[in-house]
């Protein structure tokens, strides 16, 4: 005739114990006489019965703890009238279901079967319990909120879990209220700035997301979170390249060619890459991975973001050949013409930084590669050099590891020989 | 915009110079004819008769896939039909069509290399036995659904009518086709607008397995046209010469009166209705009566020409040899010839480029991220 | 900008197209010398004489397969058919053939041609004559359909079906030809078959239609609105190709979707449309997608009957409202 779920006892309650039962199985039972005392987390309080009958079941045993909305009992018509099997038993939703619970225990003299419908719940036999009903986008919100959805009280049909409870939650956290502060829960749409279309006191506008800008965002997000970054700085005296450079262009001067200082930067780091292959590495998916091509990245900004154009077998290019492909792809990556293979199989990357006057930076890694050279401004410095302090040109590297596929002293050693290169940058090409 | 059907530019092998006759002459006479004209309809015939011979063998070797019928017992009446066409006139005809398409005009290489599914093939392997398909040679269809050419041979008689144009369209069906309703409409409309076109029902006395009195009221198919007022004339496809004069009169006719007509052919399906048919419905004498070389038309010319001294031992054989190796050599083509690319797959849904097009594989997302 | 109907829009349209290339002609029952029987091609005889407009016997299968037959020739036939259950004569014709025939044979010869025909329920026409079978042909590669639901849709997407090379089905309604809407004047404008489009923007909920539909869940929106909801409204416009990104861009921004068909709910375009949603925003809904649909009857005579069995304003915004409610949103 009709179930007996653990009801909600106080507004913080999440589950109930048995204290006893003041009805024994084959009692005659009327509607307002008490059926079960039942210990919440605050006292222990009577509970009543909705119907006339019989109690003809007793789901769970005093003493014996279960959620709410879990079956406990069954009232029917006749002291010997079947009550359906525990297993069998329909039951209300578990976890974030205060709400249905609330109104079950309203309208359980009406017609509790509807509003303690059956859900996944926990079988009587006690097991964990249930998945909350959720929606996609609640649960996806929760996931970039960095909230419990099992923690969140759900307003929709059934309980389930909607957007407006899921902003409501986040904006408690952020305001430093209880996470499941009931009262909240109960009425949703008043919930503080979580809908769309309400103010924002930061006369705000929201902007078309670009296919790119979402990359960036996700592909970024990815690296920080998963990818334990640590970073090495090294500061190199630049007059040698300064001088080196000077006389390649010379060389090429009748061919149209320009070698940049990035150019020479990047195939210093592919000849180093050579012969420190523990750093041409990737920590993908548990699984240590060698790179036997050096294929290292460009970071290329560009009106809509950021791209990363790939030089493929950057060790065994000329720099004159750096040179011309680095300004073809960032020419093709300004004017979007960039193909998916121009942006994959990178092995290294290097992001300069100088042309904007910046000392130095730490850079994202672009994973699954495992470092990135940032590289700052050439300026004038004080040095020591041989035994006096004199003006000379630096740069300042810094190298951002991955932890996972490359440890501190590898990296440093990396990063050692490369400024070394740098600093002998007839190296460079031999 | 469809730039369909010019002339097909240059000579074929087939002859369209054989003189014609008026309805009002008696049957024609083998020593009214050209011989080299003569020989070149039996070159053409034995063509045809070595060709689906060749086709069946290959099925069976399971280099051609799907449906095959053959047009063996049906030479005589492809070969005298086709030579009745222009250049420049259409012709639609029903899935039985590998002969027509050759007698049209059609490479066997190409042919053969449709059978075989190659990109070579004249629809570039997209349509098979049922589709042999030339723009150039103004073939416009072989078509698997029994009835579907009519209604889009009527259609182009339209377009050749609405433009004032001189050509004729013919539209080749079997015997079983003249009980659906396309038939019916097509006719009529035919006749309503005064369109110049020939439809032409071989009849092989047999649907797949059902007979033409068991399936048709008037089982004398050539009258069928008259509920139309659509004159029709009845001839023995077994007799290249007769179809070809019967054929031409009509064409002639349709051109210069601009209206349609009807012919029908009797011939005599050799093989079951397709390569995978044992014919087993037939009676023994309907197998007798097919196989009855007195029935065979390339064995009843064979025998005229020879008779009449037009086709010597010598002439037969190499005839013979030269036939063998053109079909040989369609079958070599057909299969040393590229299988279409997979990535071909989306290239003929639409004519016109069109947004949101679907290209995905099966097992493709329908939104990859 | 002049205000006129769809059917003025249509009427224009296609004389106009008429006058501009010769080699398109229109074919149907009753389209001359009965001026259509929805007065589409009404003064057309007069002016193009009986070459270009041309009255068919009732035969459905004959004459669009007569079309199919010429448009490979190169003429440009606009039949129309007087109701879309009446396709189903020549349904042989148009999806064995005239989807068929540029693929079938390796591209060689394109089928440039238009069938125009209302569907639609609501006039008491009873079960035969009140189906919007749409779906059949929207099933089919090699098809293009498009269902136009404004006067100014009619007249762009009109002008880019006679003028693709590909056999296109052109929806109408019985309940639109009377409608009014802004046409710019001298509009010359070919609408890209292929693309739906938001008609209206919002921000709470997106309701998709197409044809009729299109205009009842304009109306939805527009009472909405004076209930402070904002609803997003896509007109489909063509069913094939289907453009699912618009769709699935707009339910992103809104989370929330209810389709409205003129169909059977069972198999039909709103299963195709929430299948896509699924697919494409599955982590951006908070709400099962809801479908507004014919009742799956044969379509009764009776006006109450008749009346009850049609999605309607006030099923499409019960349908809204409910799923609102299920999101937080209580409204009305």
């Amino acid at each position: 005739m009709t179930e007996i779920y653990m009801p909600r006892l106080s507004d913080t309650m999440e589950e109930g114990v048995i204290s006893s039962w003041a009805k024994n199985v084959g009692d005659k039972v009327a509607s307002g006489d008490v059926l079960v005392e039942i210990e919440t987390d605050k006292a222990v309080m009577e509970y009543e019965a909705y119907e006339d009958g019989y109690l003809v079941e007793q789901y769970v045993s005093a003493g014996d703890t279960v959620p709410i909305g879990a079956v406990i009992g069954f009232i029917g018509e006749t002291p010997d009238a079947e009550a359906p099997d525990a297993e069998g038993a329909p039951a209300a939703p578990a976890q974030g279901s205060e709400q249905g619970a609330e109104q079950a225990s309203e309208q359980a003299g009406e017609k509790p079967a509807e509003t303690a419908p059956a859900a996944p719940a926990p079988a009587a036999d006690g097991e964990g319990p249930a998945r909350p009903r959720t929606s996609p986008l609640a649960r996806r919100l929760a996931k970039e909120y960095g909230l419990d959805i099992d923690a969140i009280e759900g307003s929709g049909p059934k309980g389930r879990i909607v957007r407006a409870d899921v902003e409501a939650a986040r904006d408690r956290a952020a305001s430093g209220a209880p996470a499941a502060a009931p009262a909240a829960a109960a009425a949703p749409a008043a919930a503080p700035a979580a809908q769309a279309g309400t103010e924002d006191p930061r006369g705000s506008e929201e902007l078309k997301v670009s296919q790119m800008r979402k990359t960036i965002a996700r592909r970024m997000v990815e690296s920080k979170q998963q990818a334990p970054h640590f970073y090495l700085r090294r500061t190199i005296d630049a007059e040698p390249l300064k001088a080196f450079r000077a006389q390649i262009n010379e060389q090429l001067a009748d061919t149209g060619t320009k070698i940049s200082f990035n150019d020479l930067i990047v195939k210093a780091a592919a000849t180093t890459l050579k012969a420190h292959p523990e750093v041409n590495r990737s920590w993908e998916d548990g699984r240590l991975l060698q790179h036997h091509r050096v294929n290292v990245g460009v970071a290329v900004a560009i009106d809509e973001g950021l791209v990363v154009p790939v030089l493929h077998d950057t060790d065994t290019a000329t720099l004159s050949d750096i040179s011309a492909r680095t300004r073809d792809l960032a020419g093709k990556a300004r004017d979007g013409k960039l193909k998916p293979q121009d942006m994959s199989g990178g092995t290294f990357s290097v992001s300069n930084l100088g042309m904007f006057g910046i000392d130095s930076f730490s850079a994202v890694i672009n994973t699954p590669e495992s470092a990135i050279l940032a590289v700052g401004a050439m300026k004038p410095t004080p040095v020591v050099h041989d035994g006096e302090v004199v003006a000379r040109n630096t740069i300042a590297l810094e190298l951002s590891v991955d932890h996972r596929a490359v440890d501190g002293a590898v990296g440093a050693a990396f990063l050692k020989d490369l400024a070394e290169v740098l600093e002998s940058p007839m190296r460079i090409i031999l | 915009m469809a730039d369909t059907a010019k002339p097909k530019g240059g000579g074929t092998a087939r002859n369209s110079g054989g003189r014609r006759r008026t309805r009002k002459d008696s049957a024609p006479k083998i020593a009214d004819e050209q011989p080299k004209v003569l020989l070149d309809y039996y070159r053409q015939m034995l063509l045809v008769r070595r060709f689906e011979e060749r086709t069946a063998q290959a099925y069976t070797q399971a280099r051609i896939g799907g449906y095959c019928h053959l047009n063996l017992g049906e030479e005589a009446t492809v070969v005298g039909l086709m030579t009745a066409l222009k250049d420049e006139d259409y012709l639609f005809t029903n899935y039985r069509d590998h002969g027509y398409a050759i007698g049209k005009g059609m490479s066997p290489r190409h042919v053969m290399a449709e059978l075989y599914g190659r990109s070579t093939g004249v629809s570039k392997g997209w349509g098979g036995s049922m589709h042999m398909y030339d723009t150039e040679v103004r073939m416009l269809g072989g078509y698997g659904i029994v009835g579907g050419q009519l209604p889009l041979a009527t259609g182009a008689a339209l377009a050749v009518s609405y433009r004032g144009g001189d050509e004729v369209v013919m539209c080749q069906m079997g015997d079983g086709t003249t009980n659906i309703g396309a038939w019916h409409e097509s006719l009529n409309i035919a006749a309503l607008w005064n369109l110049p076109i020939v439809f032409v029902v071989i009849n092989n006395f047999t649907g797949m397995g059902t007979t033409v009195e068991m399936s048709s009221a008037e089982p004398e198919l050539h009258k069928r046209g008259s509920a139309f007022r659509i004159e029709g004339v009845k001839v023995d496809g077994r007799n290249v010469l007769e179809v070809r004069d019967a054929a031409a009169d009509l064409v002639e006719r349709a051109r210069a009166e601009q209206r349609p007509f009807l012919l029908e052919a009797t011939s005599y399906r050799m093989k079951g209705h397709s390569v995978v048919d044992p014919a087993k419905y037939r009676t023994e004498e309907q197998v007798a009566e097919a196989r009855d070389t007195a029935n065979d038309p390339v064995a009843i010319f064979d025998k005229q020409l020879s008779d009449a001294g037009v086709l010597t031992d010598e002439l037969r054989e190499e005839i013979t040899a030269s036939v063998k190796e053109e079909v040989a050599d369609a079958a070599d083509f057909a299969e040393n010839s590229p299988h279409p690319d997979v990535s071909t797959l989306f290239d003929y849904t639409y004519a016109t480029p069109v947004a949101n097009e679907s290209r995905r594989m099966p097992a493709d997302p329908v939104f990859a991220e | 900008m002049s205000v006129i109907t769809y059917r003025q829009a249509l009427r224009d349209t296609l004389r106009a197209e008429m006058l501009r290339d010769e080699n398109v002609f229109v074919m149907g029952e009753e389209i001359g010398v009965f001026e259509g029987s929805y007065k589409i091609t009404e003064g057309l005889l007069k002016e193009f004489g009986e070459k270009r407009v041309r009255d068919t016997p009732i035969a459905e299968e004959g004459f669009v397969g007569a079309a199919v037959g010429s448009a490979m020739l190169g003429l440009r036939p606009v039949v129309e058919l007087m109701t879309i259950n009446f396709s189903l004569i020549a349904i042989d014709q148009i999806v064995n053939h005239a989807a068929k025939i540029y693929g079938m044979f390796g591209g060689q010869t394109p089928v440039p041609m238009v069938i125009r025909t209302p569907g639609g329920g609501g006039q008491q026409l009873g079960a035969t004559h009140s189906q919007n079978i749409e779906l059949y042909y929207s099933f089919v590669p090699g098809l293009k359909v498009l269902a136009p639901s404004t006067p100014a849709d009619a007249a762009s997407m009109f002008r880019a079906a006679v003028r693709d090379d590909d056999p296109v089905l052109f929806l109408e309604n019985l309940g639109l030809y009377n409608t009014k809407g802004e046409v710019p004047d001298g509009d010359e404008s070919v609408a890209e078959i292929g693309r739906a489009k938001v008609t209206r923007e919002g921000t709470d909920i997106t309701l998709i239609g197409y044809s009729r539909m299109a205009m009842v869940a304009g109306q939805v929106a527009e009472q909405l609105a004076e209930q402070g909801i904002s609803v997003e409204v896509v007109d489909l416009r063509s069913l094939r190709p289907l453009d699912r990104q618009t769709v699935v861009d707009s339910v992103r921004k809104t989370s929330c979707a209810v389709i409205c068909e003129d169909d059977w709910l069972t198999y039909g375009i709103g299963a195709e449309i929430a299948a896509s949603i699924q697919e494409g925003a599955f982590d951006y809904l908070d709400a099962p997608v809801r479908r507004v649909a014919m009742a799956e009857v044969p379509m009764p005579y009776a006006k109450p009957l008749e009346t009850a069995a049609l999605p309607s304003v006030e099923s499409i915004t019960t349908a809204v409202k409910e799923t609102l409610d299920a999101v937080g949103r209580r409204v009305g």
